[in-house]
């Protein structure tokens, strides 16, 4: 059973559907912790020390989060800047995050067809994922394709409930020992087929 | 010595200690002890108290009378407009009807009507005192049973005025009636006269409730003597209770008054706590000098005649009060604790039946008679509450759940908050910025009036007593935030919470380190130091006007807030060790001092290398040390 760590960011949760429904559909799962970054430190002032105890502990790490101009809200920068130190994720002596796997379980306002090329936003989601994925790649991390909600303002709560269900399912999967470089193909984890 | 005051005391007291939680245990309400008491130490039984048990009654009638001003104190001016009704109707049909038909009865059994006016008039009242405490026991003040019951005995208390001017008119003789029976100073004057000054003591009462008592509990308040606000409290009441015999008036009529008077005031919770206790004893010395007064030797010579005499008005008052009862919608079970609990002979009965035989209305035997029915009827009514408790409503229908009305501290609120001084009320302005309402209690009455003005909720009295946080709903909190600033009160009122109020979360004010550091030893989980977020931000704002960036201030700041809340947790674990605590405040303070200086020269913490390039400077030109060897 592999450990799991899903770094949450979301300024105004008691807001949120989709972040909110992902959340509730896994946090029961005994392999999972989530750690809630806007309530644990509601001051900025990110603990390193925590935090990087955490992410040893992890194989799996998740960055939630709704996609605000493009990236992260705030503060999962903060925690990036903060708890990837120097010689400790990267650097000469970074190696505690070698080999661990990653991805970036996301919601945006725009739909699948406006993060296309001839789309509103005029580049693939991944494009926009790019400093996510070197990120990774510098830690030595494996960064897997995004799970990924668009059109926000008008997706039925049926719909959320489903996406949510199909992130558990996900999850449980790769809970498992195995071979997971299947999944590394699909463009999103959200075409996982349990 | 035997008749001496400390004798007396001694005796009053211990027969009370050891009978009441007797019949508490037994589950016979304190009333019943207290009679049991009464009757123990009185002339027939042991005879610790001879003749002198007559005076005592009318000394302790003044329980009575504080009973009913801390009632008026519960009671709204508007609340008891909406009761008006009720006690119109149900009160009056009481009085009017339960007159007529002893009326009819004595007729029948052949007395002159003159004497049996006088006779029904004055069995037709019940006690307040046993009434209200029996029920205020059970908590059935606010069920149907208790608000009815109350309207009854208020319009009864109000009966008193007809009939103390009607008896005079009853004696036989005119000429006969003495100067000294006469029972208010104003009488030689006309009726008119009497009337004006009966109405002007009313207005007067009502005017100065909230023109001169306020202000001068106001006054006193100041002082902050609680002896003396006790004392102001029991000056209101003598000095009603006074005016009211003046012009003849019943006192406790006033003292309700009065109460109503000042329900809406500040000191509401704080007279109310205070007169408690004195209304207690005196209640509870009231009912021992009834029992005490019960004539045995009377009552064993005409045993058959005064138990049948007795039990027969009380089965026709009862019967009477049921149909009253029925006819006003009451449930059968209700209307049982209604018609039983109001079915004795009230304690203004004494009163009114040696007014009489003064009057000559009524020979000394037949008064001696009267008196001893009406002991009796009193002794029977916690008797019959309990029967009808535990043998009569378990067989009739279900019990209606008290519906118990809320108190004008909004009992329903999540969060106490204790002391509205500039802490507090900066606490208590943010939550309800929030839309969060804190019942707020304050101990300073100036403040008090100040922040009422300005639309809070406050209310006043001291947090320490149980009574008042029950009251303020404790109960029902889950927060409790004490802004209080003096320490000794804090840690009074932590010891309190803890026992009375378990589930409450404490949040807790501290002076300093040393404040703190005792609340932590009570194992208090929220503790606010109140000047170390503010002097550290100054101290922030230091920094960043001697050129330091703002956001790394900022960051330092943190730092050192949760540094120091950690050291203290450290002292904390040493406490015992007189030594080491010396010692470990030493490290803290080099602690601290090294963890700032260090923060300043490297920019940052050791631990905390955050956008410090330095380090990967460092680290990269190690690397290549590395590589070139």
């Amino acid at each position: 059973m592999k450990n799991i760590l899903v770094v949450m960011a979301h300024p105004k949760f008691e807001h949120s559907r989709i972040i909110k429904g992902m959340v509730n559909e896994i946090q029961e799962m005994p392999n999972v912790t989530i750690r809630d970054l806007y309530e644990l430190y509601p001051d900025f002032n990110v603990k390193v020390q925590p935090e990087q105890e955490f992410l040893l502990l992890a194989d799996l790490l998740i960055w939630m989060h709704p996609v605000y101009w493009y990236s992260a809200p705030a503060l999962l920068k903060q925690w990036i800047d903060l708890v990837l130190e120097f010689n400790w994720a990267y650097g000469p002596r970074g190696n505690y995050l070698k080999g661990k796997l990653v991805f970036s379980a996301i919601s945006t306002g725009g739909t699948d067809a406006a993060y296309t090329t001839n789309g509103k936003h005029g580049h693939d989601l991944a494009d926009f994922l790019l400093p996510f994925r070197q990120t990774a790649a510098l830690c030595g991390m494996k960064y897997l394709p995004p799970f990924h909600i668009g059109g926000t303002h008008e997706i039925e709560p049926q719909k959320i409930k489903q996406e949510a269900l199909l992130l558990k399912s996900l999850l449980d999967s790769l809970s498992q020992t195995g071979d997971h470089s299947k999944v590394n193909l699909l463009p999103k984890l959200n075409h996982f087929n349990p | 010595m035997e008749n001496g005051f400390l004798y007396q005391a001694m005796i009053y007291l211990s027969a009370a200690i050891v009978c009441v939680p007797i019949a508490k245990k037994l589950g016979m309400g304190s009333v019943l002890g207290y009679l049991l008491a009464g009757m123990i130490i009185g002339p027939f039984v042991l005879g610790f108290i001879g003749e002198e048990g007559e005076d005592i009654l009318h000394f302790a009638e003044f329980g009575v009378v504080m009973m009913l001003f801390l009632i008026g104190l519960e009671l709204e001016p508007a609340k008891l407009w909406s009761m008006r009704s009720m006690i119109g109707k149900v009160g009056l049909s009481q009085v009017v009807l339960t007159t007529l038909l002893l009326l009819l009865v004595l007729k029948v059994l052949g007395l002159p009507w003159k004497q049996a006016l006088a006779i029904s008039c004055s069995l037709a009242l019940s006690s307040t005192a046993i009434v209200l405490q029996s029920l205020g026991e059970k908590n059935l003040l606010n069920s149907a049973a208790g608000k009815n019951s109350f309207a009854v005995l208020l319009m009864q208390d109000i009966a008193v005025i007809p009939i103390l001017a009607l008896l005079p008119l009853l004696a036989m003789d005119s000429e006969m009636v003495p100067e000294a029976a006469l029972h208010s100073p104003i009488s030689q004057f006309s009726a008119l006269v009497q009337t004006s000054f009966v109405f002007g003591a009313v207005i007067f009462i009502v005017v100065s409730g909230r023109y001169l008592l306020v202000p001068l509990l106001r006054l006193v308040a100041k002082t902050r003597l609680r002896e003396l606000f006790v004392g102001s409290a029991l000056l209101i009441i003598v000095g009603i209770a006074f005016l009211m015999e003046m012009v003849g008036l019943s006192p406790a009529l006033g003292a309700f008054l009065g109460g109503v008077v000042l329900a809406n005031s500040e000191f509401k919770h704080e007279l109310e706590s205070d007169l408690e206790p004195f209304k207690g004893l005196l209640l509870g010395l009231f009912f021992i000098a009834v029992g005490a007064s019960i004539n045995f030797g009377l009552i064993g010579e005409n045993f058959l005649v005064l138990v049948a005499a007795t039990l027969s008005l009380l089965l026709l008052k009862s019967t009477l009060l049921f149909g009253i009862g029925k006819y006003n919608k009451l449930g059968t079970d209700q209307n049982l604790i209604f018609s039983l609990g109001l079915s004795q002979v009230g304690e203004f009965a004494f009163v009114t039946f040696s007014f009489a035989s003064q009057l000559s209305i009524l020979d000394a035997s037949t008064t001696e008679f009267l008196m001893a029915i009406t002991a009796l009827s009193m002794a029977c009514t916690p008797i019959l509450l309990l029967i009808n408790e535990k043998w009569i409503l378990p067989r009739v229908g279900t019990r209606e759940r008290e519906s118990r009305e809320q108190d004008s501290i909004h009992e329903n609120n999540k969060v106490i908050l204790a002391g509205f001084s500039h802490y507090g009320s900066t606490v208590g302005r943010f939550l309800r910025a929030n839309g969060v309402q804190a019942t707020i209690l304050d101990f300073d009455s100036d403040r008090v009036d100040l922040l009422r003005k300005m639309g809070f909720e406050v209310y006043y009295g001291d947090a320490t007593r149980v009574d008042l946080l029950e009251m303020a709903g404790a109960k029902n909190a889950i927060i409790f935030i004490s802004a209080i600033e003096d320490p000794d009160t804090n840690i009074r009122l932590i010891g309190l919470l803890r026992k009375h109020f378990p589930h409450l979360e404490l949040m807790m004010r501290a002076q300093n380190r040393a404040d703190a550091f005792e609340m932590m030893e009570m194992d208090v989980q929220h503790i606010y130091r109140q000047h170390l977020e503010s002097a550290v931000r100054m101290g922030r704002d230091v920094l960043i006007k001697l050129g330091f960036r703002a956001f790394t201030v900022q960051r330092l700041a943190q730092n050192f807030i949760n540094y120091d809340e950690e050291a203290l947790k450290e002292l904390i674990k040493v406490k015992d060790d007189k030594k080491a605590y010396i010692s470990t405040i030493r490290r803290t303070i080099s602690m601290q001092e090294e963890l700032l200086s260090s923060e300043l020269h490297r920019r940052f913490s050791l631990n905390d290398h955050a956008w410090d390039a330095s380090v990967i400077k460092e680290g990269l030109k190690e690397q290549k040390e590395k590589d070139n060897s």
